[in-house]
């Protein structure tokens, strides 16, 4: 179970997620949407605990235990993963390097070689992590470092954007596996965060919760795909309007 | 300054090409002892000066070691922290030790691959004179002149035409003797077609005590030849190290020159410079520097690409944990068709210790392409944090990152020497983080 209470970040001075709340239960898979800028990015950070997301106001409880203050790379221990949008490119330390650190930090008994298959990314192993990856690629190397992880609460930031078709599919099915789709909802005990504009990835993963975050707030809880189609028709204007409208009430 | 060559040589080069070359009208070695009286005083280019009066010039004989392994644990030791193995010698095609000035060993375990002290190789080849002074200028500074006037000894090592060896030839330079100057001139040829690598351990039993190696090394690598050469300095904190190198490579030739230097030294200071003369021919270094607290080093690369479509790589990676480093890169396009790239990254590890990356490029006509790329700074910490949100530790991140960069690819060396060179490196890794 994750929490997420009255969270408040600033980057930099300036404060970009204001009394943010939600909470993801256990093996349940939430999504989020929300136009460029919003601070969807800032909110996934914030919940690994990367420094520079500094939390003002409220708390994030994971499995019970309050996180809030807790270091970035504790949180990855204690099963928190995130596929990031843009990875820096680490000269010299290769992909290899990253899944067996993942796999090691973990206790994961899983091989390099069988993710790597898995993901389609075997000739990628020896190469500088993310040096010369294209978007797709990218992406793949993301969750095979998740599937090293195993994490309890993967964070996802967009990880079908600039995938083609053949890939989304692929895409799909990795992350299906990183949030135990096919196990039963009542023993799953993954939590999924997954940060999305197009939405193509609904049609892979169980997602029963969306949420529309604006000017880093949270203005609206609904079913994701209902959700998706009112943006699809209206854009993000009908939420500005109906957070509007709320405020008046 | 060592860039420029002997005057007669760039006419030769100009004219008939490398094989001419070490043809050419021989100097008379009287000439040589002139222009190196005259250079006696004249002071290095770069780097601090060293008063070479407070060094001593001879040391005792040592006694000729027909079976190195039979040297003392703790040489041996020391040796091995440079690369030099001598308990297994079937993982090498040939051996050379120099303690102080003795050469205490030489052999070859390969059918045409020559090894020897370069005072036998000269009473044993007539030829050899013509090689001398050559690739590296007498008159460069006073380190060249002093080796010329008072050098004992160095390595001789030749690879005969065709002669493809795969194991390495390892030598050794020791220095054991308090306040001693070593001071050699070593001598490479890689005959036509021949392939050769070397392993050149340069160490010092000293703990604590000053010492001073001076080295002239000259690399003739003829039409087609192969040359690695991987050297591996592990000093002390009060040597002075002075190497002069020069190399000149013929026509489809290839020069890989590699450099590790992960231990302290007090001043070390060379820029060693390779002329492509024939086409096509390539030429790459690369090194991994570290300084220590108290270390001054001022190491660099230069190729000149003098003949069409010769090419380059130099790639420096600098550590500094408090010392100070000048990271040094020239490359000068003079032929058609040429094309090089020189990258210096250095990385600052403490508060303290500098790094000054200086890249140099200059070409002399159009339709050449040189680039270059140089990064200075601290370890990145978007990067760290990266590795953290794998669940690294945060100086298990930096170890990660520090190994990483210490990490060279090398293209052309043998699979188990780039084993070697990368343990030699990882030898010493965790004294740097
Ligand atoms: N380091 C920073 N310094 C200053 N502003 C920042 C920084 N990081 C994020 N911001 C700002 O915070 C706001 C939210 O950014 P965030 O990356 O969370 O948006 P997002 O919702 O993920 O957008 P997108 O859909 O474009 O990825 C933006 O206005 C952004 O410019
Ligand atoms: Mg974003």
């Amino acid at each position: 179970m994750l929490e997420i209470k009255q969270l408040t970040v600033a980057v930099e001075d300036k404060e970009i997620l204001h009394n943010v709340s939600l909470s993801i239960g256990t093996g349940e898979t939430h999504v989020l949407f929300g136009p460029n800028g919003s601070g969807k990015t800032t909110l996934l950070m914030a919940i690994m605990g990367f420094p520079k997301y500094r939390i003002t106001g409220g708390n994030i409880i994971f499995d019970g235990r309050d996180i809030t203050g807790l270091p970035l790379d504790e949180r990855a221990r204690l099963g928190i993963g995130m596929s990031f949008q843009r990875p820096p490119v680490v000269r010299g330390v290769k992909t290899r390097d990253m899944v067996g650190a993942a796999l090691q930090a973990r206790g994961n008994g899983a091989t390099i070689q069988n993710l790597a298959e898995k993901t389609n990314l075997l000739e990628f192993l020896d190469r500088d992590i993310n040096y010369g990856f294209s978007g797709g690629e990218i992406k793949r190397s993301e969750l095979m470092q998740l599937l090293a992880q195993k994490p309890e609460l993967t964070l996802l930031d967009e990880p079908e954007s600039g995938v083609d078709l053949e890939n989304i599919a692929l895409i799909g099915k990795l992350i299906d596996e990183l949030l135990e789709k096919d196990c039963p909802a009542r023993s799953r005990k993954c939590m999924g965060l997954i940060i999305t504009h197009t939405g193509h990835i609904l049609d892979y993963v169980n997602a029963k919760t969306g949420y529309v975050m604006m000017d880093g707030c949270i203005g609206c809880q609904g079913e994701p795909r209902e959700m998706l189609a009112t943006i699809k028709e209206k854009g993000y204007q009908e939420c500005i309007e109906c957070l509007l409208h709320r405020q008046t009430v | 300054m060592p860039v420029t060559p002997p005057d007669g040589i760039r006419l030769v080069i100009r004219k008939k090409g490398f094989e001419s070359y070490y043809m050419s009208k021989v100097k008379s070695s009287r000439t040589y002892k002139e222009k190196a009286r005259a250079a006696i005083k004249k002071p290095a280019a770069l780097g601090e000066d060293i008063d070479l009066d407070t060094y001593l010039d001879t040391a005792e004989k040592k006694p000729y070691q027909p079976d190195p392994s039979q040297l003392p644990v703790k040489t041996k030791k020391h040796m091995l922290s440079a690369g030099i193995i001598l308990d297994d010698m079937r993982q090498r095609s040939g051996t050379y030790i120099q303690m102080d000035n003795a050469p205490i060993h030489s052999s070859s375990r390969q059918e045409g691959v020559e090894v020897m002290a370069v005072s036998q190789a000269l009473e044993k080849y007539d030829w050899l004179q013509d090689y001398w002074w050559q690739a590296v200028a007498v008159d460069a500074d006073k380190f060249t002149a002093n080796v010329e006037l008072s050098q004992y000894d160095g390595y001789f090592i030749r690879a005969l035409a065709g002669q493809k060896t795969v194991l390495p030839v390892q030598a050794c330079l020791y220095l054991s003797k308090e306040r001693l100057a070593q001071k050699v001139h070593n001598i490479i040829i890689a005959e036509e077609d021949s392939e050769l690598h070397i392993i050149t351990g340069c160490t010092t039993s000293l703990g604590q005590e000053p010492g001073l190696h001076m080295g002239v090394s000259e690399f003739y690598i003829k039409r087609g030849a192969r040359v690695t050469f991987t050297m591996i300095h592990s000093w002390n904190p009060e040597t002075a190290v002075r190497p002069r190198t020069g190399a000149i490579v013929a026509e489809n030739g290839l020069f890989l020159s590699n450099y590790v230097l992960m231990k302290p030294v007090r001043t070390l200071q060379m820029y060693p410079t390779a002329r492509c003369v024939g086409e096509n021919s390539v030429v790459r270094y690369n090194s991994v520097l570290v300084a220590t607290p108290g270390s001054s080093l001022d190491v660099g690369s230069r190729v000149l690409l003098n003949a069409k479509g010769a090419r380059t790589e130099i790639v420096a990676r600098a550590i500094t944990t408090g010392g100070d480093i000048v990271s040094r890169g020239y490359i000068e396009g003079n032929a058609p068709e040429v094309k090089g790239h020189l990258e210096c990254r250095g990385l600052i590890l403490q508060e303290k210790g500098m790094i000054h990356a200086i890249p140099e490029l200059k070409g002399t006509l159009a339709g050449i392409d040189l680039s270059h790329e140089a990064a200075v700074g601290k370890i990145a910490e978007e990067e760290v944090e990266y590795l953290m949100a794998r669940g690294l530790s945060r100086s298990e991140a930096t170890a990660t990152i520090v190994r990483g960069f210490l990490r060279v690819d090398i293209e052309g060396l043998p699979a188990a020497l780039s084993v070697e060179l990368q343990r030699a490196i990882e030898a010493s890794e965790k004294e740097v983080m």
